[in-house]
């Protein structure tokens, strides 16, 4: 399996939410609902303090939870990569994937049935950043393979300390985040 | 019965059709970009920075807007607003028709009119000023690049006046600062060289929040690069977060820090000794003025520690001269501005950071012909002598006063032309005197592509149809290398709105000044100037941007000897000029205003990335984003008043004003003593959907002014609130 990851620099990401919208406008995910979403935490009292801003979305886990629960295999790897799909067509919008997702990445479309960030596989298979990578105004957000040792983003994991979100899930999730 | 009412659009505009919602119904969903995909330049005007890149629709319907990689001003990447740009589009309560005000039964409402009849009565009415009071009587209050055309009309007409809210309610005080140092000012996009710089200082800008994309491009890109970020803010902000040192300074005091560390730079050596030797007047002056300054003085002032003062000192020298201490640019806070710019210019002078790497660059745009038009008619008199006198060196129109010149008999003005600007909510403690000016006018005329409250004001309210509908003037911005770039319309204009220059030409036409605007459409002037330059529109509408080489260079050369444009030629630390005009020649520290009692609390404001002030609230897609505002408080303070995370208030401020109520954000992230909300919300107007009601505005709240006595600008953070929670004061 191919494994795709997204690591983000908390250290420069401003919480600015263009990713938020590059989203809903590349995906054309309708109003009120979203594939992405921009968390800020800020630990310490007051004027001793940090905070950290992170771009959060499905983390096209290499053991995806949500993929094992789903009775009609709506939930699928996109070719032989770590990318989890729906197929709206199989899809009878029971819900548990939803229930399976540690992270809360999915979301109900108004005809019913459930959708998700896709890493824009539709760009990447044309060579190019997922939407919310190629609109982040501080190029905080890179993409790419982690089987390949010279990527940006395997470099960066290997020179920087990180964290993933709910790692103990076993999930093994593929979004990194840079500390 | 009122000359003019005050008339909410919404009765008038409920009666027109709605959009329709785009919206792709079935579960058989092609991936993005397999339909037709048409590609169009645009330059975006969601602010003011005017980053150029492409709007694609896909099958006839909007789709995205992305940045165009030749651009500096994006590359290539366009910021949350921008991107959220098709909204300003698509936005169901745009004005949709012109509207002329009448009177039937004693009731005044708008009655929707035809472009001839809007064009017919403002053509009578100007002539009418004319025939009374003079040809000069017109002045245009503007925001955005649209405003040259009605600025070319008026000129033609023999009106000169001319204001921008942008510099006296904002970056005026370091424009005025920074030419009374250098001789010239800091330019929009700032000429700040932050790719390169080693130490970033910044006093209360909160880069990130303010998302002025090349800006935050390029402090970013030095932040990756390790530089040292310094950060002077009360608050914990976005920067304050990525800094190595955060001064949480007292509020209002950073006159004293500066001061301090001016002390410290001439006390310690460490100012560039080579570079004030070469180009620059008065450090003795300063010298002898500081010694009082010191940081264990400046402590007592600003609550920072004196050794966190020299240490912060000692990295801005260390790292010089690619070091900026940014100007910043909403400066108009305590009535001390222009002063506060000078202290930052000149600690740039000690540093040697003006025309150097790392520090201040010499930005350049493209030598671009205008298009050639008759003289203009002599001005018959000196407006800004008739209505701001008594600020000699303000360069440029002061909106409020603009205003008090327009309020009376013998008023001056008596005719607006308001373009793009909705002054209520722009400049503070203003709405009685609109009122007023209102009442006196004897013509009122409102262009824009949203009915803001300033419509509620005019005779005659023009829609101008959105950026993404038009073609705009060429994009002539100075940059680090020059560019120009186009934007083309990617829609055809909703409803029965028209581009500026079309409303423009018209009115033009209606007063026989039609060879001011000489050409059927826009692109022609367009496709002259760009032939000019070697290009042509036909080639900018495949480009989008076209870049030219730099023919002057980027910084001061090595040793080089150079003349300045102020008095003495060199940069003045001590300003003979603000001593002629009897201000301090050299900065002075003035405590700011106290809090009236325990239960005021200082109220300050500031930008979100998510919107352009108020002129973003109802686009859809910005809206989703961030709908209100909150009022963020203090864990201390929310315990004060007994409130909590999530509850509604009002705020009251110091003179009684409320606001609307606005949810409380409790966050270690400000001081006890303060309130912080972001600008541009708190809106009134039924007419807009979303926006309506929705959270506090700062403006309103903002009624004790401390004004700029060398520009004129309008301070505004002065002020203080109290809280009242919601079910309280119901
Ligand atoms: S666009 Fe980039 S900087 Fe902005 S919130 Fe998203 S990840 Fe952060
Ligand atoms: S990868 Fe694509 S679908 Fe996923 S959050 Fe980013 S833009 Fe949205
Ligand atoms: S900074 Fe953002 S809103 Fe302003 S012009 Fe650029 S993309 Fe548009």
């Amino acid at each position: 399996m191919i494994r795709y990851a997204m690591v983000i620099d908390t250290k420069l990401c401003i919480g600015c939410g263009d990713c938020v919208v590059a989203c809903k406008t590349e995906n054309k995910v309708p109003a009120g609902l979203n594939r992405d979403w921009v968390v800020e935490a800020t630990t310490g009292t007051y004027p001793n303090l940090k905070t950290e801003f992170r771009s959060e979305r499905c983390n096209h886990c290499a053991k995806p939870t949500c993929l094992y629960a789903c009775p009609t295999a709506a939930t699928y790897r996109w070719e032989d990569t770590n990318i989890v799909l729906v197929d709206p067509n199989k899809c009878t919008g029971c819900g548990a994937c939803i229930a399976a997702c540690p992270y809360d990445a999915r979301l109900i479309m108004n005809e019913g049935y459930v959708s998700k960030c896709t890493f824009c596989h539709h760009r990447v298979e044309q060579g190019l950043d997922p939407a919310c990578v190629s609109s982040c105004p501080t190029r905080c957000m890179h993409f790419g393979v982690l089987d390949d040792p010279n990527s940006t983003v395997s470099k960066l994991l290997a020179s920087r300390e990180h964290k993933a979100l709910l790692d103990e899930t076993g999930n093994e999730p593929q979004v990194y985040f840079l500390t | 019965m009122k000359r003019r009412e005050f008339i909410q659009l919404s009765a008038t505009l409920s009666a027109g059709a709605m959009a329709p919602v785009a919206l792709t119904g079935c579960a058989e969903r092609p991936l993005p970009g397999t339909g037709e995909v048409v590609r169009t330049p645009t330059v975006c005007n969601v602010c003011f920075w005017r980053c150029a890149g492409t709007v694609s629709t896909e099958n006839g319907r909007p789709w995205k807007i992305e940045g165009n990689p030749d651009d500096l001003h994006s590359t290539g990447r366009f910021c949350t607003r921008g991107d959220g740009g098709l909204g300003m589009y698509t936005d169901p309560d745009r004005l949709k028709q012109p509207m002329i005000r009448v009177t039937e039964n004693g009731q005044q409402r708008f009655r929707p009119a035809t472009w001839d009849e809007a064009f017919d009565y403002i053509a009578a009415k100007m002539n009418r000023i004319k025939d009374e009071h003079g040809e000069d009587r017109l002045c245009l209050f503007s925001h955005g690049p649209g405003g040259s055309y009605f600025r070319r009309m008026l000129t033609a007409f023999g009106s000169r006046g001319y204001t921008q809210p942008s510099f006296a309610q904002c970056r005026g005080p370091r424009d005025v600062g920074f030419a009374l140092t250098f001789g010239e000012g800091v330019g929009s996009p700032d000429r700040t060289d932050m790719e390169n710089s080693r130490c970033i200082v910044l006093i209360g800008s909160h880069l990130g929040e303010n998302l002025h994309n090349s800006q935050v491009q390029t402090w970013i890109s030095a932040l990756r690069k390790g530089a040292t970020l310094i950060t002077v803010d009360p608050r914990f902000s976005v920067a304050a977060g990525k800094s190595k040192h955060w001064l949480p300074i007292k509020p209002g005091t950073d006159m004293a820090l500066l001061l301090a560390w001016m002390h410290v730079l001439i006390n310690e050596g460490l100012y560039d000794a080579d570079y004030v030797d070469r180009y620059v007047n008065g450090l003795d002056k300063l010298t002898a003025h500081v010694q009082q300054f010191t940081p264990e003085w400046a402590f007592t002032q600003t609550g920072i520690r004196p050794e966190v003062i020299r240490e912060t000192a000692r990295e801005m020298a260390k790292a010089a001269p690619a070091t900026v201490v940014h100007p910043g640019r909403h400066v108009t806070w305590y009535g001390d501005d222009t002063q506060r710019s000078r202290a930052i210019a000149i600690l740039t002078a000690l540093l040697g950071s003006w025309g150097r790497e790392g520090g201040y660059l010499a930005m350049e745009n493209v030598n671009l012909p205008r298009y050639p038009l008759p003289d203009p008619p002599a001005p018959k008199n000196n407006w800004m002598q008739a209505v701001q006198g008594e600020y000699p060196l303000a360069p440029a129109g002061i909106a409020q006063k603009v205003i008090d010149g327009s309020i009376g008999d013998d008023a001056f003005f008596k005719g607006w032309f308001v373009y793009g600007t909705n002054l209520g909510y722009t400049i503070p403690g203003v709405t009685e005197k609109l009122q007023q000016a209102a009442q006196s006018l004897d013509l009122f005329v409102v262009v824009d592509t949203m009915p803001y409250a300033i419509t509620g004001y005019a005779d005659v309210i023009l829609p101008e149809c959105t950026y993404l509908e038009r073609l705009d003037p060429i994009r002539n911005s100075p940059e680090r290398e020059p560019s120009l770039a186009v934007n083309f319309p990617a829609f055809e204009p909703k409803y029965d709105s028209k581009p500026g220059w079309w409303i423009a030409k018209h009115i033009a036409e209606r007063l026989g000044l039609g060879d001011w605007f000489p050409w059927k459409d826009y692109g022609e002037e367009l496709d002259w100037q760009l032939r000019q330059v070697g290009s042509s529109l036909d080639e900018m509408r495949r480009i989008g941007v076209k870049k030219f080489p730099r023919t002057t260079p980027k910084y001061f050369a090595p040793n080089e000897n150079r003349q300045f444009n102020t008095g003495s030629g060199k940069i003045e630390l001590h300003s003979d000029l603000l001593a002629d005009y009897g201000h301090d020649p050299l900065p002075v520290y003035t405590p700011p205003p106290t809090r009236p009692d325990e239960k005021h609390l200082h109220l300050n404001y500031g930008r979100a990335a998510a919107h352009t002030f108020g002129r973003t609230i109802n686009n859809p897609t910005l809206f989703e984003l961030m709908p209100e505002n909150t009022a963020w408080v203090h864990p201390v303070a929310a315990g004060d008043f007994g409130v909590s995370n999530g509850e509604y208030v009002r705020l009251k401020n110091q003179d009684g004003v409320e606001s609307l109520p606005v949810r409380i954000r409790v966050t270690q992230r400000i001081r006890p003593d303060s309130v912080y909300l972001v600008h541009g919300f708190g809106h009134k107007e039924s007419q807009l959907g979303l926006a309506n009601g929705r959270g506090a505005d700062d403006q309103g709240l903002i009624t004790r002014i401390l004004v700029d006595p060398i520009m004129g600008g309008t301070g505004m953070r002065g002020n203080f609130v109290t809280l009242i929670p919601e079910e309280a004061s119901a």
